[in-house]
């Protein structure tokens, strides 16, 4: 791929220059932190609540790890999904409409070098994120748990958390380089995520969308049997490079 | 809960939540901060009121980052560094072949709309080539065609000897190309976006930076390399285009439009460093301003309604395509003697029109050789007085309005264009 690496190097200085990256790592940071302490916090808060108030009650679980977990996950995938969503909408789109894929698509750099760099770019962006809000919700779950959990299906749970924003990355950008606009862009990545999560509630279907692969994400991370996942997740992993190889193909011979 | 735990949970919050929050009200009322929709209020409610995503939507959605800032002075490109810098530049090599040649090149969008048909054309190598046209001509169609941007529907294009389709990088590190509305990444500083380019084109060290110091000197940068192209004046960014395209030491240059967003200054410098490239690198620019073209072409290609017109030396076109004027200026107070003129003149086999004022007789002709030395005689047998007589000098602007006006009743009927014309896009 021609001029990959000096695009790769241009969107990643884009994506910190543009403090792009520092948005999307504090937003990880926040949630991050954020869930273990709803988690455990939540009940005492309510019931505190409840007590000034008159008297009425919310039945709230009692806090546990598995609890904590499940606010990790759910916190990241869906907040890092529409990160993924605002940072890819554009990538393209808004290129061609500025007219500056024009000029570096004049140069020697090829089509696909163009954009590989903003899918790994990208990607890079929320692995940095995931890694700064998975890492500071490890901390903060084991200052308020003091509970032993495996490492290693911890960051099991966050590759797998950081490959679904990824396919969404490939889709939106599959959109940003279909469609004009960026807006456009966003609305189908968005309508995806919907469906892909409607998808997750059917039997036979659900564990092969990448939301689906978020289930088996918990049970790793707290060292729990995460059942027979490996297929949908190779399914997955095959998903980002033929979003990608339907992405060149659409921008291939496309006007600029 | 004791209060190192509530400080545990409330402090991140706070500083995440509302820290994002002000840097993005911070950067939103920076001065040279443009956004999308032009409006900081409706952002700046956005960042405040869409509740932890506001700032996000604001940093990823609402900055724009092409645009630079209105008025901002131009800088001044020395003429004396320019001569200097392309004097050491490599010739082109001494050959025949052109360095652009088309052959029926064609394209055609969908529901019938002809952005160009059957364009031949040769464009010699080391020459300077104005290519000329109304708005939905066609110009911006080619030279997009020619750069490898959009893909012909019929025909062929050749560009220094490589195909225009090829897309293995020998066409692009061949020819340098300057849109009409030049925009890039207005977080770059003018310097980093050359040096990316010269990245790209395949340079490095001393050798990426001594490039890149030569064409900030060209185009009048040098001072402003340093600045982030966000706050460039539109001027400032047409001449980084030009430096963009210059970069590579390109043997074709392809130029959009090049002066058509510069004030006198900035045009006179742009159009300095164009007529310093002869010889150095083949140049094919569109413009709508027809004295630049009569100032630093050697060759024109008149374009309407996506068909070639006609191609030429401009003072070929002038010779076969400027109807002479002979303008005769009488002395006052003979309106009858001028009128009987006016009825001669009608009747010579070699005129054209003629127009009478009060104090003007314009005659239009047909063979200046003829009617050079006729005209006077006639005149003194009329027995007006003159003021002055004199042959005025057609300009190009002359044949291009007559041409295109000839070539638009000639042409409309086989060709779709919408009358709101063609962005160079095929797009409304």
């Amino acid at each position: 791929m021609m001029g990959f690496g000096v695009l790769l190097y241009k969107e990643l200085i884009e994506q910190f220059r543009t403090k792009r990256l520092v948005s999307v790592a504090a937003v990880f940071v926040f949630f991050g932190i954020l869930a273990p302490v709803t988690d455990r916090y939540m009940k005492e808060l309510i019931d505190a609540i409840g007590s000034r108030s008159g008297g009425f009650t919310i039945e709230v679980p009692p806090y546990s790890l598995q609890g904590a977990m499940g606010q990790i996950i759910k916190n990241l995938s869906e907040f890092g999904i529409i990160c993924a969503l605002l940072l890819t909408m554009g990538a393209v789109a808004w290129e061609k409409e500025r007219g500056t894929a024009g000029m570096i698509l004049t140069k020697p750099a090829s089509r696909a070098a163009f954009l590989a760099a903003k899918l790994v770019a990208i990607s890079v962006s929320l692995g940095v994120a995931v890694v700064l809000g998975c890492g500071l919700g490890y901390v903060y779950t084991l200052l308020l748990y003091p509970t032993i959990f495996p490492l290693g299906g911890y960051i099991a749970m966050a590759a797998i958390l950081w490959w679904t924003m990824v396919v969404f990355v490939a889709i939106v950008l599959f959109a940003s380089t279909v469609f004009r606009s960026a807006v456009a862009a966003a609305g189908f990545g968005f309508v995806a995520f919907l469906v892909l999560g409607l998808v997750v509630a059917f039997p036979i279907v659900g564990p092969w969308s990448p939301l689906g692969l978020l289930g088996p994400a918990q049970d790793l991370a707290l060292g729990h049997d995460a059942g027979d996942f490996l297929w949908p997740l190779a399914f997955n992993v095959a998903a980002v490079p033929a979003l990608f190889a339907a992405t060149w193909l659409a921008f291939r011979r496309q006007e600029l | 809960m004791n209060p190192a735990e509530i400080a545990l949970i409330l402090i991140p919050i706070v500083i995440l939540q509302y820290g994002l929050a002000l840097y993005g009200l911070y950067d939103l009322f920076a001065e040279d901060r443009r956004v999308r929709g032009d409006n900081k209020i409706v952002w700046a409610l956005v960042i405040f009121f869409v509740t932890g995503f506001g700032p996000l939507i604001y940093l990823f959605v609402g900055r724009d980052e092409s645009r630079g800032v209105e008025g901002a002075p131009v800088a001044s490109a020395p003429s004396g560094a320019i001569t200097g810098i392309l004097a050491s530049w490599p010739a082109l090599p001494n050959t025949d072949a052109p360095a652009i040649a088309t052959n029926g090149l064609s394209k055609r969008y969908a529901r019938g709309v002809v952005a160009l048909d059957n364009l031949t054309l040769s464009v010699p190598s080391g020459s300077i080539f104005g290519f000329l046209g109304p708005n939905g001509a066609g110009k911006t169609t080619t030279l997009r065609l020619l750069a490898g941007l959009a893909t012909a529907t019929a025909g062929s294009a050749s560009v220094a000897g490589i195909s225009s389709g090829a897309t293995d990088g020998r066409l692009a590190r061949n020819i340098g190309y300057l849109d009409q509305d030049p925009r890039f990444y207005g977080w770059m500083k003018g310097r980093e976006l050359l040096e990316l380019v010269g990245r790209l084109h395949g340079l490095s060290g001393s050798e990426l930076r001594q490039r890149v110091g030569e064409v900030l000197e060209i185009v009048g940068l040098t001072e402003a390399a340093h600045r982030p192209i966000g706050g460039y004046s539109g001027g400032m960014r047409q001449r980084l285009g030009i430096g963009q395209a210059l970069l590579n030491r390109p043997q074709v240059l392809f130029l959009d439009e090049p002066v058509s967003s510069l004030d006198p200054e900035g045009r006179r410098d742009v159009l300095e460093i164009v007529s310093r490239l002869r010889g150095i690198a083949t140049v094919f620019m569109s413009t709508h301003i027809l004295n630049d073209v009569e100032r630093v072409c050697d060759r024109v290609a008149i374009l309407n309604v996506g068909h070639l017109v006609v191609e030429g030396p401009i003072d070929e076109l002038l010779d076969s395509y400027a109807q002479p004027i002979y303008e005769l200026e009488p002395e006052p107070q003979q309106p009858d003697a001028v009128e009987r003129l006016a009825v001669v003149m009608r009747g010579q086999p070699w005129a054209g029109d003629v127009q009478t004022t009060p104090d003007m007789v314009r005659v239009f002709v047909r063979d200046p050789k003829v009617a050079g030395p006729a005209i006077l005689p006639l005149v003194v047998s009329s027995g007006v007085a003159i003021a002055r007589y004199e042959r005025a000098r057609p300009s190009l602007e002359d044949v291009f309005l007559r041409l295109v006006a000839e070539s638009s009743v000639a042409v409309a009927p086989n060709v779709v264009v919408p009358p709101w014309g063609l962005d160079g896009r095929g797009r409304r």
